[in-house]
């Protein structure tokens, strides 16, 4: 029996080795800065920055108060609940000294010493700057305090057990600070910074694993995020024009693009934080990103356009499929060749990201559930037609759209069952 | 043809199947309620009910209709005995050009048919896909209030 008392030994020896290692101490509450004793200009600045993670997307509940959290992010692993990082001491952030908050977005760990599920971004929070991330804290903890306790988080066993995480930080979480690439440019250098740390466009734009994190080798590759795909931003992307910075930069402060489409679901939540922001960062990202998409050549684009012009324009084209009726009295007062939409007019199908994704998810979210903005806020607008054409008529005509306008191969998996979206449409 | 269920009633139509209900409501069958506003579901003038949803009549082809029971505004009530719908945007006055209207008390019976007696938040999340140009929406969400008054009264007295 000395060899199992042995082997005991061993995983008791291992199991506290662990726990001392993942342990992390809980940090003295902090009172809250006043705003007279924060310079003005870092405020302004962490507001800026707060714009470009886009905070308020995970951290504000469905028509709740800004920043309070009780927001539902479904993951694989159940459902996360973004929290209050209002300055309330009690239910939200107040008690963050700088230290402690600046810990909870590098090494994703609360003042209290509770490692944070990875659904918060601390993966690319970490490539942030101290200034930055001061700044960010500096914004937060000079918002209205609102006392507002959310449901929290419970993940099954042992997915519960937070100190798993400190093994998960230990494989995936690189905490090394951005490093900027000599040979580019500063714009550019600016992007990177900015879509690999604070804007996070990986979180949702780069396949995640078993353990729900990122694959960096296939960064950018296309992603899920809360019931719609993320397309690929590299060379993988569906366009069928190949994406420039100029368009890009149009599209995040707009929502849409003509040669395109329009955002929607969870982007459209990040171009609306984006349409308010400094136009030189956002073309920053621009930049960034269209690296990402292997800056096309103008022969590339010339090649795509006149590619794309040879497809159906309209819906003049004859078909006996099924779909075509439905689109015909659907879609084509809009999408058709001669659609009459003077303002924001709806993509051509021939060229629209979702039509031509390798995945039917986000046409039939769009088809069911619609475009919109949120009240007051002007922007693309499509209605759902869940509510009057049935699943298989939606299939129908997403079939048709497929085959006679998108140009690619039929979608294998149109029976699969509508996802669950938080916006509930 | 097809076989259209409009107001209780069973029409044979010779449109095209991909024909929106709209311009058949209007043309071949003479009701005038739904209005074209903008032809692209964009201002819900044309609102009707199928099954008791409201939908843009104008981004509905007939051919999606089989088996499905459309109800237009001639068909909630008349001049005469109107609807606790029309009787309340009559009674609020919540007409000013009165073209969304129309579309207006048709999203307004979609809500209350789910609905007996909908906040005011509920009534203009509801009612924000349907546009006035007038402005008259203070009105038309008091109207949809009373509506919901009116209806409850009515079914007192029926029981």
């Amino acid at each position: 029996m000395r060899w199992l008392a042995r082997v005991l030994a061993l995983i008791a020896i291992v199991a506290i080795g662990y726990v001392v290692w993942a342990w992390r101490p809980s940090l003295p509450d902090a009172t809250a800065p006043t705003r007279a004793a924060l310079n003005p200009e870092l405020i302004r600045k962490g507001a800026e920055l707060a714009a470009f993670g886009n905070c308020a997307q995970c951290h504000t509940a469905p028509k709740g108060k800004l920043y309070a959290g009780g927001r539902a992010v479904p993951t694989p692993f159940g459902v996360v609940w973004g929290p209050n990082i209002t300055p309330d001491l009690e239910t939200g952030i107040g008690g963050y000294s700088k230290t402690a908050f600046i810990r909870a977005m590098r090494d994703g760990v609360d003042r209290r010493g509770r490692h944070l599920y990875p659904a918060f971004p601390y993966d690319h929070m970490a490539k942030m700057t101290e200034d930055d991330t001061v700044a960010v804290w500096a914004f937060l903890l000079t918002r209205e305090p609102i006392r507002q306790s959310n449901p929290t988080t419970q993940l099954a066993f042992p997915l519960n057990q937070r100190m798993l995480l400190a093994g998960w930080k230990a494989l995936f979480l690189d905490r090394r600070a951005f490093a900027p690439d000599p040979n580019q440019s500063a714009a550019w250098n600016r992007g990177a910074y900015l879509v690999e740390g604070l804007a996070h466009c990986g979180a949702c734009h780069t396949p995640r694993n078993v353990f729900g994190a990122e694959i960096k080798s296939a960064a950018y590759s296309g992603g899920q995020a809360d019931g719609w795909n993320a397309p690929a931003l590299n060379l993988n992307s569906p366009a069928a024009v190949p994406w420039t910075a100029d368009r890009i930069e149009a599209y995040l402060r707009l929502g849409r693009d003509d040669l395109h489409g329009a955002s929607a679901g969870p982007m459209n939540e990040v171009t609306q934080s984006l349409a308010n922001v400094s136009a030189a960062d956002v073309a920053a990202i621009a930049i960034f990103v269209a690296h990402i998409a292997g800056n096309p050549t103008p022969e590339r684009t010339a090649a795509a356009l006149k590619k794309a012009a040879t497809q159906p324009p309209s819906g003049v084209q004859v078909s006996q499929a099924p779909g075509a009726t439905v689109y015909a009295g659907a879609c084509a007062q809009c999408h058709g060749g001669n659609g009459r939409l003077p303002i924001n007019p709806a993509v051509n199908l021939a060229l629209s990201s979702t039509a031509r994704a390798p995945d039917p998810t986000n046409f039939f979210n769009v088809v069911r559930g619609g475009v919109h903005q949120p009240a007051g806020i002007a922007g693309s607008f499509m209605p759902g037609f869940a509510e009057i054409l049935s699943e298989v008529q939606i299939r129908d005509v997403a079939a048709y759209v497929r085959e006679s306008f998108a140009g690619q191969p039929a979608w294998s998996n149109l029976d699969a069952k509508p996802r669950r979206t938080s916006a509930g449409k | 043809m097809v076989k259209l269920t409009i107001n209780g009633t069973v029409h044979d139509v010779s449109a095209e199947p991909d024909t929106p209900l709209l311009y058949v409501l209007r043309e071949d069958l003479a009701l005038n309620g739904a209005k074209y506003g903008c032809g692209v579901g964009q201002c819900g003038s044309c609102t009707v009910l199928v099954d008791s949803k409201a939908v843009f009549s104008c981004l509905v082809p007939i051919s999606v209709l089989a088996g499905r029971v459309v109800t237009t505004l001639e068909g909630l009530g008349t001049t005469d005995k109107p609807s606790p719908v029309q009787q309340a945007f009559v009674e609020m006055q919540a007409a000013q050009c009165g073209y969304c209207i129309p579309g207006m008390m048709m999203r307004a019976e979609a809500l209350l048919r789910l609905s007996s007696s909908p906040s005011d938040d509920e009534i203009r999340t509801h009612m924000q896909p349907n546009l006035c140009r007038c402005g008259t929406h203070m009105r038309i969400v008091a109207a949809v209030r009373r509506a919901a008054e009116l209806r409850k009264s009515n079914g007192l007295r029926k029981s």
